[in-house]
């Protein structure tokens, strides 16, 4: 148990998310995942595991792929936050339409973290080798076993 | 692309603008069923005019609604059903938007589980879309005055002979007023002219899902809704001794801390552990509060649980005699006077499920009683039934709107989260977002059994085997509902044991009782898994004793092709729900698959040192599958899949890619068992918390490239969501023998 817990108190925040600002009100340490989806109601961004263990929560932040499950909203001012809603704000990215043309999911949960942490990919490397790939893609798990059509999605929209 | 609609939009809308309920759906549909002569009629909206059955709905627009009843957690099941309709039908797939359905005994069968949604619906659905073609064609036919014969359905209209045409929202209305056609007029379409089955066809869901717009368990929105989170004992069962909520009541945003009543072990596969709830404004409130609770719990039954203690109990209990579930010739004759024998032990451990959506659900207890719930449930019509029972009121009063599933796997037929979350919606009169974290879910699953195999072979001076002992001991799914359960039932001992296809004389099959100390649920192939990993094991040992090709070795083991009718083999023999003459186990489907599978995968080529390819072969849940597995093992012992080739009979696949889809996500799934994950308990409770210590194949473990061959077939269709797994265990540990000389006989593989 740590007792100061109960002494921290909600505080306002001005978050730029998928290029607007939006005012929320949390405690200092919740983490950006549940500020999207509890106060801003924004659930395209997944819950998995609580620990940066899965990658279903990855969103960017100032265009590197982040685990919104532990960052903390105090950490995020000034800082531009973009999720799944907004990557595709003007039409489908290409990473999106990569992974319709290769029918990669399955269930979908997490193919939303999976798309956020390609597009990053991508951005920085945008002719990725496979080890770059599994180096990117490697903290982002799918249970229904997608990653075959993953990777070829990558390359699709690397093509693209 | 028709991913604009959602399955919520029913379902939200009528909820939170008309508050209406139950009666909303029904007014958006605008019919009623009258039961006795199965004609429908027009009540409401004049948009809903046409509804053969509670499946089809054809708007006079044009739009043609279907009714996706079955569960969508992967296998695209919700596309490919309402897909078969659209063909037999001859609607126009970019005209048919898909509505899920609500848990309703009027759909039939919903629990969509066991690999056995097309199975069961393929024929149904088709001869319902089939009555409602002939029903457009014959109004067309009194639109022109001509007879029914000269009017073809033709991709959303009907065509007269000479050319002319009527379009479906134009018949609609008049359709509805003809009478049912009799079941001799009702003709199904020939193979030939399938436009939708056996093609290629998107899931319905793609966009919104890559958009992040598709709605899963926790993706509805409520006013007023709180979270809920539990804190749960350790061991299932017992109840709590004391609880100190002072600190996390000081947390800001915690509204309520209270106690779930226990339901003492064995309680079944539905009903919840209990625990205290913590409820809040919002999510990291609500843990930061369980985080701060004092919680001492009572010790149970099966407070000693040891896994590895067990898991060696029972290793040497298959040393000895079982209760035999199968005996052919003399298999202690057979072992005394074999020229060479072989004697493995096999171990398996628990196995949890981790979805990458945890268990989690949304319920509103309203104050009128009723009950509304939105959550990702394989099996709609149990969870409205037992959500009924632990809120004391009628089955009516309870709605259950089915999310999309983030992953199922077994996981989620048991409907006790949702309980949970109408317990607590109940106690707190506002609706109720119900989260299992990631800790939740590794702690308080439905694990697949821990067990232990024991199989003697006998192979006479002529190098033929001539004798087959395999002894089993794991934890009954049963034992989870009633402590007679003391071993397995014949759904567990016909998954990889008693049909076992192998062409040898003295067979004997045997099971030891082993008590279920923990909640013991089914995961994708239930005891498929560990009987498939021993069976395939042993079978490529065999072919190394022998010295004989292991796929060779393995079509010399199935013998001749013919029908085996395990029935008479073993009283206990279960065919997947099915008669054996409508569905029988013939090795020449399984042979065809090994011979395609060794033929595709470029079986024996040259492989560089430290490489192997593996085989097995394998029928569960009614399908064929052979599959080989190439792997390449580092010096240090680190293992890469750079290839894996599935040969699969399934029947007529109706969605092929959707089935190369399953078996691709199956040796990844079966990838992480062998390679990755173990649950142990002690003390009866999980070690293990987060995939930080329950390891599972991420995209650097998982095969680099998965081949799905699949057998061209005109038979009935058969399933494809767990098929995929229990062969590619086996061949991936014979691979690795293959590659390294080291046998595999405890899972996960560890060549440290």
């Amino acid at each position: 148990m740590k007792p100061f817990l109960n002494l921290i108190s909600m505080e306002k925040y001005t978050l730029k998310i998928n290029g607007k600002a939006r005012v929320v009100s949390a405690a200092p340490d919740t983490p950006l995942l549940w500020v999207l989806r509890d106060n801003l109601e924004m659930c395209g961004t997944k819950f998995g595991c609580g620990m940066a263990q899965c990658g279903a929560c990855t969103v960017h932040v100032n265009g590197q792929a982040t685990r919104s499950c532990v960052t903390p909203v105090s950490s995020l001012a000034g800082k531009n936050i973009t999720t799944i809603e907004g990557v595709g704000a003007n039409g489908l990215h290409p990473v999106q339409k990569a992974w319709i043309a290769e029918d990669v999911a399955q269930c979908g949960f997490c193919q939303g973290g999976q798309i956020m942490s390609a597009i990053a990919l991508l951005k920085k490397t945008p002719n990725p080798t496979d080890d770059q790939i599994d180096e990117a893609m490697a903290g982002n798990i799918c249970r229904c076993g997608t990653y075959v059509r993953i990777r070829k999605a990558i390359k699709t929209a690397a093509k693209s | 692309m028709k991913t604009q609609e959602n399955i919520f939009k029913v379902s939200r809308r009528d909820f939170i603008k008309k508050s209406g309920l139950l009666g909303a759906a029904g007014l958006f549909l605008g019919v009623e069923l009258e039961a006795k002569d199965k004609k429908e009629f027009i009540t409401g909206l004049a948009a809903a005019v046409f509804k053969p059955n509670v499946y089809i709905n054809i708007a006079n627009t044009g739009l043609v609604t279907l009714i996706a009843h079955r569960s969508e957690m992967g296998t695209g099941i919700r596309t490919s059903l309402p897909l078969v309709m659209a063909d037999e039908l001859e609607a126009d797939w970019k005209q048919v938007k898909l509505e899920q359905a609500v848990a309703d005994a009027k759909y039939g069968d919903q629990h969509t589980d066991g690999s056995y949604s097309m199975r069961m619906f393929y024929p149904q659905l088709r001869k319902a879309a089939a009555t409602a073609r002939r029903m457009l064609e014959q109004a067309a036919g009194n639109e022109w005055k001509v007879p029914v014969e000269e009017c073809t359905a033709k991709n959303h209209k009907v065509v007269h002979k000479s050319g002319k045409s009527l379009g479906y929202g134009f018949l609609a209305e008049k359709a509805n007023k003809i009478e049912l056609p009799i079941d001799a007029d009702i003709k199904l379409k020939d193979s030939k002219d399938f436009k939708y089955i056996g093609k290629k066809t998107s899931i319905y869901d793609q966009k919104d899902i890559v958009t992040g717009k598709a709605k899963f368990g926790l993706d509805t929105i409520l006013p007023n809704i709180k979270v809920a989170l539990i804190k749960r004992n350790p061991e299932p069962g017992p109840g709590v001794v004391s609880v100190n909520d002072v600190a996390a009541k000081a947390v800001e945003g915690v509204l309520k801390v209270f106690t779930l009543k226990n339901n003492p072990f064995p309680m079944g596969h539905q009903k919840p552990i209990g625990g205290v709830v913590v409820v809040a404004n919002n999510t990291w409130a609500a843990m930061q509060g369980r985080k701060a609770l004092e919680v001492v719990f009572e010790n149970g039954a099966n407070a000693n649980y040891d896994s590895d203690a067990f898991q060696a109990k029972m290793l040497a209990d298959v040393k000895t005699a079982g209760a035999s579930k199968r005996n052919e010739g003399d298999v202690a004759k057979a072992l005394a006077a074999a020229t060479k024998t072989i004697k493995t032990d096999y171990v398996v451990p628990h196995f949890a499920h981790t979805s990458m959506e945890t268990p989690c659900a949304v319920a509103y207890v309203k104050p009128d009683g009723s009950c509304e719930v939105w959550a990702p449930v394989q099996d709609p019509q149990t969870t409205r039934k037992v959500t009924a029972e632990a809120l004391g009121v009628g089955i009516e009063k309870v709605t259950i709107n089915v999310t999309l599933l983030g992953g199922g796997f077994g996981r989620k037929s048991k409907p006790d989260f949702v309980i949970e979350a109408a317990l607590i919606s109940k106690e707190m009169g506002s609706p109720i977002k119900l989260l299992w974290t990631r800790e939740d879910d590794i702690q308080h699953d439905f694990y697949h059994a821990n067990s232990a195999q024991h199989i003697e072979v006998a192979i006479n001076a002529e190098n033929k085997v001539t004798g087959w002992l395999h002894r089993t001991a794991f934890q009954p799914i049963g034992g989870t509902a009633t402590p007679m359960a003391k071993g397995p039932g014949p759904g567990e001992t016909s998954m990889g044991l008693i049909d076992t296809p192998l062409d040898i004389p003295n067979v004997s099959i045997e099971v030891l009782d082993a008590p279920t100390q923990t909640r013991v649920g089914w995961i994708r192939s239930v005891a498929n898994i560990h009987h498939a990993f021993a069976v395939g094991s042993m079978i490529d040992q065999i072919a190394h004793e022998r010295g004989v090709d292991p796929a060779k070795n393995l079509i010399d083991l199935l013998g001749s092709d013919r029908t085996i009718e395990f029935g008479k083999l073993s009283k206990e023999f279960w065919n997947y729900n099915e008669k054996e003459e409508d569905f029988p186990w013939q090795t020449g489907r399984l042979r065809k698959t090994i011979e395609t599978v060794r033929q595709k995968s470029g079986w024996g080529k040259n492989l560089p040192k430290g490489s192997g390819m593996g085989i097995a072969a394998n029928r569960s849940f009614l399908t064929y599958v052979a599959c080989v597995v190439e792997v390449q093992v580092s010096a240090n012992g680190k293992i890469k899949i750079p290839m894996v080739h599935y040969a699969v009979d399934c029947g007529l696949a109706v969605n092929p890619d959707r089935v190369k889809a399953q078996f691709e996500g199956g040796a990844a799934f079966a990838a992480s068992l062998a390679l990755k994950s173990e649950i142990t308990m002690k003390n009866g409770k999980v070690q293990q918390s987060n995939f930080h210590d329950y390891g599972v194949a991420r995209i650097t473990d998982a095969p680099y490239k998965t081949q799905v061959h699949l057998i061209e077939s005109n038979e009935k269709p058969t399933g494809v969501g767990e098929p995929p797994v229990p062969p590619f265990i086996a061949a991936l540990c014979n691979a690795i023998f293959a590659a390294t000389g080291k046998r595999i006989t405890k899972l996960p593989i560890d060549l440290g």
